[in-house]
């Protein structure tokens, strides 16, 4: 059965797949109202987040546009330093999406919030027409976490001198398993795509300093890093031969010119912690959930001397500064 | 350290790579002889040295400089006129790769065509205009076929299976350079350059012959070289022991034979001939690119005579490209033209040494 534009009408239709397929699949106490809005208990601090999703391919290795809506905004509000506590949903359906796809993305969705604690608890849903091509889904999501009252949120502007940036995890993953099913290449690669609440929650329960915190997506390390080099006027360098990045990606990318540096990935982050909790640190991000191959990438410098960049020593034992990323990281021709 | 003992240690060196590097790398940090000028001329190259940081590790007597091997930044202001105005015929698409997007014609580049509503459309491999083809019959598809001796047997594959599935709504709009023309061009210019890493992409496809054969010819060493950094690090002292000799070395035996790819010779050589061709910044080179063979004129999208070349006011591009300029001291380096709004075509692509010189943050 295929969506049409009648599930967007607002009439029977819309009540049914609400009912067949979002109801059933998020099924909570505030949801199950179906109210015009979700009335929640709060919180002193609150943080508030969202992000909208319009991935191709809908399914992809390792995840799908489901799993990613839920990702994507429950990282954003962890590194704001809040607990997630509740996400909406807003989908916009193509006529013509086939409704096995769109119950299965939604599945996806209510498993990954499950793993992630957090609650959907309310959500819209409309259709367009089909523009051409294969019928796809956008999701947006919306998410609310709570903020201790005596935590410290970290920043960009926070870094402190020699700090040790930790890596939770190898570069590259997700953008590689998207283009390479794009481009119809077969690979082992998987999307990283999850959500890192055990991770941080841990590094928070233990009072690990952490200065700056950021997940690593869009633009990849070399811009996160680039930014909080900038905001916090400092060095950092980076050790090329400690940079977690697995064989098979490491293959892709120089069979089309990627750099691991650039892409994007859906469920690693980067921290920038005091240098006497580094190790604590990494021990707590080891032990967690996809946090296994987590590991020290390089130091924080401030110094007036230095010219405020990103330095990447080479595994050969050169040094070439990490610039922001410009274009679209596309591969090279030949 | 004097050259002599270079040439003496360099097989030796090469034999147990791994061990020697140390030595290597300490030789050409502290080389304090004669200046020597080395010119890459291929942009994987020129990208790979970026990425390994190796400007950083070699004494200021050696100098690199990046030549014309960057196929986007070598196509004249023609061939993107004319793409742009095929993508705004009707029933017409442009297939093109990445980096020639963006890269400006005489008023504007592809993707301002594209914003403005014409048929563009970016593939990663030219095969994939196949499929299109095949599946959309009454879209007449126009792939835009640039790059040198290594791309050239992949649109000789498309063409040939083209002919074989009967699709005849493919052409393509050729502007293929090869190797050995613009190296003489560019050393007969005098543009002082004391050897060459051969760009092993090509040899692998033409051969290393056709390297040793030009390197007797302009008295100048050439070694053909892999893209991991400890193989450049090698190729740069293996030059460096070798400068002021018409000496060869293949670095990249692994990948390049002496005779190179037969098979891919002989698909190119059926549908494609040598032919004049119009560099970017160099104007008309004599036998330096590739055509249709007119037998197969039907596939060609109007390639003939797309010789006209509007470098963008102020833009240094062409000494850039053939070692005059390093591309910092191009006026409107970083200033004006940086990747996000690039005037010349070297800042556009990942390959291009502006582009390299401007996000690595090479001096």
């Amino acid at each position: 059965m295929k969506i049409t534009m009648a599930h967007g009408s607002g009439g029977e239709s819309t009540s049914s797949l609400i009912h067949n397929i979002f109801s059933k699949h998020f099924n909570n106490e505030i949801l199950s109202k179906l109210e015009d809005s979700a009335v929640v208990e709060g919180n002193s601090r609150i943080a508030v987040t969202t992000d909208s999703f319009v991935v191709t391919p809908i399914i992809f290795p390792g995840g799908d546009i489901g799993r990613l809506s839920v990702c994507g905004t429950v990282n954003d509000l962890l590194m704001s330093s809040a607990r997630p506590k509740y996400l909406t949903c807003g989908c916009i359906l193509e006529e013509g999406l086939d409704m096995d796809v769109l119950d299965s993305v939604i599945s996806s969705m209510a498993q990954t919030a499950y793993e992630a604690g957090i609650k959907i608890i309310t959500g819209d849903t409309k259709v367009i027409e089909n523009k051409g091509g294969e019928p796809g889904l956008i999701i947006n999501t919306s998410g609310v976490g709570f903020v201790d009252d005596d935590h410290e949120i970290p920043g960009p502007f926070n870094l402190q001198d020699e700090d040790v940036i930790i890596l939770s995890g190898n570069l590259g993953d997700h953008h590689a398993a998207i283009l390479g099913k794009r481009m119809g290449i077969e690979t082992s690669i998987v999307s990283d795509a999850a959500p890192l609440c055990e991770m941080v929650t841990k590094l928070f329960d233990a009072k690990i300093r952490v200065h700056a915190m950021r997940d690593v997506t869009r633009g990849g390390l070399g811009t996160v890093l680039n930014e909080f080099s900038s905001s916090s006027n400092c060095t950092i360098e980076l050790e090329e031969d400690a940079l977690p990045v697995s064989e098979s990606v490491k293959d892709f990318c120089g069979m089309l010119g990627l750099d691991p540096m650039y892409m994007g990935n859906e469920g690693k982050m980067v921290i920038s912690v005091h240098k006497d909790d580094a190790s604590k640190a990494l021990s707590l991000i080891k032990s967690s959930k996809y946090g296994e191959n987590a590991c020290i990438i390089g130091k924080v410098y401030k110094n007036a001397d230095l010219e405020n960049n990103v330095i990447l020593n080479t595994e050969i034992g050169g040094k070439r500064i990490i610039g922001l990323m410009y274009g679209e990281g596309l591969p090279r021709i030949c | 350290m004097r050259l002599l003992n270079y040439s003496m240690k360099l097989r030796g060196l090469q034999s147990d790579m791994q061990n020697n590097f140390k030595e290597i790398a300490r030789a050409l940090r502290e080389y304090d002889g004669e200046e020597v000028r080395i010119m890459e001329v291929c942009g994987t190259h020129t990208a790979a040295i970026s990425e390994n940081g190796i400007p950083s590790m070699l004494s200021p007597k050696i100098k690199l400089i990046s030549g014309p091997g960057c196929p986007v930044c070598v196509t004249v202001t023609a061939v993107i006129d004319k793409l742009i105005e095929l993508s705004l015929t009707e029933n017409t698409v442009v297939l093109t790769f990445g980096d020639l997007i963006r890269v400006k014609g005489t008023f504007k580049s592809l993707a301002d065509a594209k914003a403005e509503g014409a048929h563009v459309k970016m593939v990663y491999s030219p095969l994939e205009s196949l499929e299109l083809a095949k599946a959309n019959p009454s879209i007449n598809y126009v792939f835009a076929a640039i790059g040198f001796e290594t791309t050239t047997p992949v649109y000789a594959t498309v063409l040939d299976e083209a002919i074989k599935r009967n699709i005849h709504n493919l052409r393509l709009l050729t502007s293929l350079k090869t190797m050995p023309e613009v190296i003489r061009w560019v050393v007969n210019s005098g543009n002082d350059i004391d050897g060459f890493i051969a760009p092993g992409h090509v040899a692998a496809i033409t051969g290393a012959d056709i390297f040793a054969k030009l390197s007797k010819e302009l008295s100048i060493p050439f070694v053909v070289s892999g893209f991991k950094g400890k193989q450049l690090l090698l190729t740069i002292y293996a030059i460096v022991s070798m400068k002021g000799t018409a000496g060869f070395r293949n670095l990249y035996k692994e990948v390049v034979s002496d005779e190179g790819n037969l098979k891919a010779q002989e698909l190119v050589s059926k549908f494609f001939t040598l032919s004049d061709a119009s560099w970017r910044g160099m104007g008309k080179i004599p036998g330096s690119g590739m055509i249709l063979k007119d037998e197969y004129r039907e596939y060609d999208a109007g390639s003939i005579g797309l010789d006209e070349d509007h470098m963008p006011k102020g833009c240094s591009c062409a000494e850039v490209l053939v070692g005059k300029l390093k591309p910092n001291e191009c006026p409107l380096f970083g200033k004006v033209c940086t990747p996000d709004n690039a005037h010349g075509a070297c800042m556009v692509s990942t390959e291009g040494s502006c582009y390299n010189y401007f996000v690595s943050g090479r001096k």
